[in-house]
């Protein structure tokens, strides 16, 4: 009598629980801790669907997200891509989508890797725990729907496919980096929406009110007041609040938008550390199935090779280098911090004192709570993986002729790598640091953000665009200024609304 | 303990609203496409969809970000052969200095999708209209529906309707039951007042049990449910008004026509039948081709096979006024008729032609389309016979087609929708 679960690649619903039960069984065993898990059996046509969403399940309409599933679907068709495995979201329960022309081999691979994987990354990641909130999403999304249709109806769809299209274009700069954010249900949503709305126009004009004043004052106070008071990051935040023309229900629309964006905020920064995360699950628990003799060696076979692929990296001269594959990356060095927990080597003990020979389980469960890309492969990334790897990192300087290669895998390089890599994740430095600088409250009333660049990098030619949206959403001129060689500040963009 | 659910009954297509929304937004691209593709593409496969590009810098969603210049560090894996301190020459199209090097090294793609049949010809007869086409009538196998109208007392067993027939089976028994049971309460009454001072014996009594016995059996005798309760659900047929036409397309196919002439009559025609399918459930087409004598064709026929001789265009008039005649009454069918030709007739001809039209044609026919393929732009006086009858009727029109990139406006111009 063997004691495979299956032995067929054909799926259905019974291998599916019993699959489940088994990994999570495991993943319970190896400490896993997890939001309740729905699983949800699609189609290839709804996984297109969910890809052109972003993987929100409920998403409001958008032309943008049209052309995005146009986009999957001529590629699907023409065979070029092959649709992701799965996709997960970060909801309590955590829904995971599985797709029917899988076989229950990637079903299984699925199930580890998104439901238990990215699961209880979700749930204990720091970052996640701060900015999401699991429990209210998929309602908050749903309230997001329902009110961007009210408005469509009221407003007419032009008026509010105008209005997403400038916030979509400002959707990075509306996320709260220090901030956080509390924590509703959808119903003290709705309520709060109706309190705002009574409450924000009169907020919003007080900006603009002329005070009768001391002409005394008034000389001495010549200089205009600059305002805000402080720089502010969250450029859609400060246009909800402040923005002087707009309508209610446009503020409205900009929050949602905001509070999307903030929600996603988590899962840029953490996507090397998340996809690692959960690779390191699927490969370890189905590597515990095959030790139990619960699956069969076809199975294991299947498994290996759909794993290779997804950790396949190519090198940087090959036709199908596209940037560092995070699954490789992370993969790797979550491995690596197990093998230095349970077999160091010399090198191990003196680059990671503090782990090396410590409990993996602990070890690794720290790293995935309390770190971030940048932070996590700064701390963690070690010189023999960078050797496996071949890192090596290329300066290039506008103001040389040729490029430098500046480190390599060797012992003077290691350090140097570590840093760059660990930059390259970096949020901060990969999206030019523009904030809300001044606004003109006496004059034209209009928008001047200040850029402040990293490494002497020049904005990028959409600027003029993005900048036309951001003056669609004022109401008024929107000018950026920036240093310049010298360090004094030029205005290098300007979007004139005439009146 | 996870939940698994099947979500593959659920509507797909949750994307459709964003598709639409994408596919207004860029319509004016869109025209251009189908347009373009029209021209491009052979007509026998004009039905499918079509794959449709849009430049990317069109569509494209800016963010703010930075742009080339500046001091840029790159980790890259799978070094082979640089250490620290090489030097390697700025390749082509890459980085550089500022704004001249993103001109060349952002090469854009185009954005390409396909749109579907129902998306691609909604583009391609877009602000087209049929003239006069509000004719509805019943086709000649009428189509039937089935419909429920009330109950009928015979039936097929599988059509009881089992609360009607309960329903007639309980007023049945009631109606029935009703003077016994009222007389024997009553005589259960007075028995039970007279058995309090008469004894079981008395004569009255036992005329009394007797009487309750027989009302008890009249009662027990009618029965639950009898035939004559049953009800049946009824269905009846409804004729379903189906609009209907049949489109005429007659084709002078002497030597003067060649296969480029052809070609384009034949592209024409294809245009006029799928802009028909649009509008119409049903719909045949009559292919009739003429030299000096008309004859009705299959379609393989009427677009391939050559013949020579000369030209005697109201044969195939006459033969369409027959068949008019004998099997599309316009009682019952739109008529719609396209006509090409190269403009060369029997010099008599032409007039009998045009009286043929006036008298016995026109009056019944929803449309009709002339279109002259000639090299140059002159006309025959075939033509000019034409423009008369055009003068007379409005749904007659006439056009000159010289090049295969004209029949789309030339149909655009037939078909414009008529603000009046």
């Amino acid at each position: 009598m063997s004691s495979y679960i299956s032995e067929g690649s054909e799926w259905n619903f019974e291998l599916l629980d019993r699959y489940d039960c088994e990994i999570s069984r495991i993943a319970a065993n190896f400490g896993l801790d997890t939001y309740p898990n729905q699983i949800e059996v699609i189609t290839a046509e709804q996984m297109m669907d969910a890809y052109s969403t972003v993987g929100m399940p409920v998403g409001y309409h958008h032309w943008s997200f049209g052309k995005q599933f146009l986009g999957v679907e001529q590629r699907y068709r023409r065979g070029r891509m092959g649709l992701a495995y799965e996709i997960v979201i970060n909801s309590n329960p955590c829904i995971a989508y599985l797709m029917e022309e899988n076989t229950m081999t990637m079903q299984a691979l699925v199930i580890a890797h998104a439901s238990y994987g990215h699961n209880s990354f979700f749930k204990n990641n720091y970052l996640f725990q701060t900015w999401t909130n699991a429990d209210s999403i998929v309602d908050y999304l749903l309230f997001a729907r329902n009110y961007i249709q009210k408005c469509e109806q009221r407003y007419g769809e032009e008026e509010v496919e105008m209005l997403l299209d400038s916030c979509h274009a400002l959707m990075n700069y509306g996320v709260d980096r220090y901030k956080r954010p509390q924590r509703l249900t959808l119903v003290d949503e709705e309520r709060r929406q109706a309190e705002r709305e009574a409450y924000m126009q009169s907020q919003i004009n007080d900006l603009w009110r002329t005070l009768p004043t001391n002409p005394d004052k008034d000389q001495a106070q010549s200089e205009a007041p600059l305002w805000p008071t402080e720089p502010q990051e969250n450029i859609l935040y400060f246009i909800e609040k402040n923005a002087p023309l707009l309508e209610k229900w446009q503020r409205e629309i900009i929050r949602i938008v905001r509070k999307i964006a903030q929600y996603f905020y988590p899962q840029r920064q953490t996507q090397v550390m998340n996809e690692g995360w959960a690779t390191f699950w699927h490969y370890t628990i189905l590597n515990q199935l095959y030790d139990e003799k619960l699956v069969t060696d076809g199975f294991m076979i299947e498994f290996l090779q759909a794993h290779t692929n997804v950790v396949y990296q190519p090198p940087f001269d090959s036709p199908y280098f596209s940037g560092i594959n995070p699954y490789t990356l992370g993969f790797n060095m979550m491995q690596d911090i197990r093998r230095i927990c349970e077999f160091p080597t010399d090198e191990d003990r003196e680059w990671f004192p503090e782990i090396a020979g410590s409990d993996w389980k602990k070890t690794l469960d720290f790293a995935m709570r309390n770190f971030k890309d940048e932070s996590f492969i700064l701390q963690y990334l070690s010189p023999r993986l960078i050797r496996e790897l071949k890192l090596f990192s290329i300066l290039d300087d506008d103001k040389e002729n040729m490029l430098n290669v500046s480190a390599i895998h060797d012992e003077a390089g290691y350090r140097y790598i570590r840093t760059a890599l660990a930059e390259q994740y970096n949020l901060g430095s990969r999206e030019p640091n523009l904030q809300v600088h001044k606004v003109d409250v006496r004059g034209d009333r209009s928008l001047t953000l200040r850029y402040t660049p990293h490494n002497r990098r020049p904005l990028n030619d959409e600027t003029d665009e993005v900048i036309k949206h951001l003056s669609r959403l004022w109401g008024f001129t929107v000018r950026i200024e920036a240093p310049d060689e010298e360090g004094a500040v030029q205005q290098t963009h300007e979007c004139v609304v005439g009146t | 303990m996870s939940q698994v659910i099947d979500r593959r009954v659920n509507g797909k297509n949750k994307s459709a609203v964003n598709r639409q929304k994408f596919i207004r937004r860029y319509k004016k691209h869109l025209k251009d496409a189908v347009e373009e593709a029209v021209s491009k593409r052979s007509i026998t496969d004009m039905e499918h969809g079509e794959k449709i590009n849009i430049p990317a810098k069109d569509i494209s969603e800016p963010t703010f970000g930075t742009g080339r210049g500046g001091r840029q560090e790159q980790v890259y894996p799978g070094n082979e052969e640089f250490i620290t301190g090489d030097q390697i020459p700025r390749p082509q199209g890459g980085s550089g200095g500022g704004k001249k090097a993103s001109d060349s090294g952002e090469g854009e793609d185009d954005f390409s999708f396909s749109l579907s049949r129902d998306e691609f010809m909604d583009l391609f007869f877009e602000d087209l209209e049929l003239p006069r086409m509000i004719k509805t009538q019943l086709t000649r196998e009428v189509q039937f529906k089935k419909i429920r109208a009330g109950y009928t007392v015979h039936g097929n067993p599988s059509n009881i309707s089992v609360i009607r027939s309960m329903k007639g089976a309980l007023a049945r028994r009631i109606a029935l039951t009703a003077s016994p049971s009222r007389r024997l309460h009553e005589a259960e009454e007075e028995l039970a007042l007279l058995l309090e001072k008469a004894l079981d014996d008395d004569p009255l009594v036992i005329a009394l049990r007797d009487e309750i016995k027989e009302l008890k059996r009249r009662i027990r005798k009618v029965p639950f449910i009898d035939t004559f309760d049953l009800r049946y659900n009824n269905r009846i047929d409804e004729p379903v008004p189906t609009s209907q036409a049949v489109m005429f397309c007659l084709m002078d196919v002497s030597g003067s026509m060649g296969k480029f002439e052809k070609e384009i009559a034949k592209r024409f025609f294809t245009l006029l039948y799928l802009f028909l399918t649009r509008s119409y459930e049903r719909i045949e087409v009559v292919f009739i081709r003429h030299h000096t004598i008309a004859k009705e064709v299959d379609e393989e026929e009427f677009f391939y096979s050559r013949e020579t001789g000369g030209t005697v265009v109201s044969s195939a008039i006459k033969m369409m006024r027959d068949i008019i005649h004998e099997r599309y009454p316009s009682s019952d069918w739109n008529i719609y008729a396209a006509q090409a030709s190269d403009g060369d007739n029997w010099a008599d001809d032409s007039h009998v032609c045009r009286d043929m039209l006036l008298e016995s044609i026109m009056p019944y026919l929803q449309y009709y389309a002339y279109v002259e393929v000639t090299e140059d732009d002159s006309t025959g006086d075939l033509w000019d016979e034409y423009q008369t009858v055009s003068d007379v009727y409005n749904n007659f029109a006439t056009q000159t087609i010289s090049d295969n990139a004209d029949i789309y406006p030339v149909f655009r111009k037939l078909f414009e929708k008529q603000w009046s």
